[in-house]
């Protein structure tokens, strides 16, 4: 579905056309990486009309980075056996590494203190103004205007899976089934490819998914379960405001 | 997500960015959609200094969205209404969305939705924890201002329809 990105950039000295090229970048990505868009390379490649060697070089990478999510997560993470239809859906990858790399364009041209929130995927860099870190909340999962939690975040990315939209829309390809056991999964890290990718797959592994989530060094957890309780992984502690 | 800055000088910048193909979607987009929602989303109104180019157009099959920025960061003054404008109510199946957006300075700074379809209670489940070193408390519901909200948000072609709602209003 559609996803509004917002890039906010607070260092005065930056040109606003920065920003243009980032937001080109991003439909760009969208053009090659959508599978509602029946000419990209990705439905291309789903319905076996290019091979994956002629592929772009970012299509390429993206493939090789959800092969080895795929191993390190035992399959949790699966870009084709995530949709019911069994379509090539690297999704839930691209969206965290293309924002990653809009920031990068971002940087390139001087941004230092900026924050990209891309339906509730945030990149925080630098301080919203002087003295003090980004201040992001993680959205309470039944009261649409209310936080479960409020994190201070400097040079972090911070990615959220969950179901709080309507029916369930992620599923674990393992079983098939929804998971139960989070209400949302929200993931804090240095990378947002990363952030985005643990929390899609650490979701759909329950509870478990928070200390799977705490092995990968430099990564925290915040989950929100299904009997409404919190719970979090110690890395998170100085970040809790 | 508070800009200022003085007038003369864009202190801070803003882009808004709608792209419709990003994620699976939870509901597909209704028939005879694709290629007349997308254009019209595309399209923030009359031109004017902080608004984005002319959209492109939708795919001839139908079969895709594009999506072009629905405001882009710009210096100067602009004919738009300042503040915060609420769109039209988008009735669902599953109850009423309704987006809401703050313009400042020409530019958009904000867009939150006010209503969204309510969810049913869920059963309560037992939970037991994968290990004794994570940390737990009872769910709050704060309402603290932050700059950013992570999340699953409901985005969908209601949401969407109602900004659009909104954007219009404030450039009418």
């Amino acid at each position: 579905m559609g996803t509004v990105v917002t890039i906010d950039v607070r260092d005065p000295a930056v040109d606003p056309a920065v920003l243009d090229v980032a937001v080109a970048y991003l439909h760009d990505v969208e053009a090659r990486f959508s599978t509602y868009r029946a000419d990209g390379e990705v439905s291309r490649l789903g319905r076996g009309e290019l091979r994956e060697d002629e592929c772009s070089a970012d299509v390429r990478h993206v493939l090789a980075l959800s092969e080895e999510l795929r191993r390190t997560s035992d399959g949790h993470f699966d870009i084709r056996r995530h949709r019911a239809d069994g379509v090539l859906d690297p999704s839930g990858l691209v969206k965290g590494w293309s924002i990653e790399e809009a920031s990068l364009l971002l940087e390139a041209g001087g941004a230092r203190n900026y924050a990209i929130n891309a339906g509730g995927d945030i990149i925080a860099r630098g301080e919203p103004e002087p003295g003090r870190a980004w201040r992001v909340g993680i959205r309470h999962p039944r009261i649409t205007d209310r936080l479960a939690a409020t994190l201070w975040v400097r040079d972090l990315a911070v990615a959220t899976s969950g179901s709080y939209e309507r029916g369930e829309h992620i599923r674990t390809p393992l079983t098939g089934r929804a998971p139960r056991e989070l209400l949302s999964l929200t993931v804090i890290g240095p990378s947002l490819t990363w952030a985005d990718a643990y929390a899609t797959a650490g979701f759909s592994m329950g509870l478990a998914g928070l200390a799977w989530v705490a092995g990968h060094p430099g990564y925290g957890a915040y989950g929100i379960t299904a009997d409404e309780r919190v719970t979090w992984t110690p890395a998170l502690d100085g970040l809790l405001a | 997500m508070p800009k200022r800055g003085a007038i003369a000088l864009v202190t801070t910048a803003t882009a808004l960015v709608l792209l419709l193909s990003f994620k699976t979607p939870s509901e597909a987009l209704p028939a005879g959609s694709t290629g007349g929602s997308p254009a019209a989303l595309a399209q923030a109104g009359p031109p004017a200094a902080s608004l984005a180019p002319a959209p492109t157009p939708a795919p001839a099959d139908g079969s895709g969205a594009t999506a072009a920025p629905v405001a882009t960061a710009s210096p100067g003054a602009t004919a738009t209404t300042n503040g915060t404008i609420a769109g039209s109510v988008v009735q669902t199946r599953y109850g009423p969305v309704q987006v809401r957006v703050t313009i400042q300075g020409g530019r958009i700074t904000d867009a939150q939705a006010i209503q969204l379809p309510s969810d049913h209670p869920r059963s309560v489940e037992l939970s037991r924890y994968a290990g004794s070193v994570l940390r737990s408390d009872v769910l709050a519901a704060q309402s603290a201002q932050v700059d950013l909200v992570s999340g699953a948000t409901y985005t969908s072609v209601a949401y969407l329809q109602s900004l659009q709602a909104a954007l219009d209003a404030a450039h009418s």
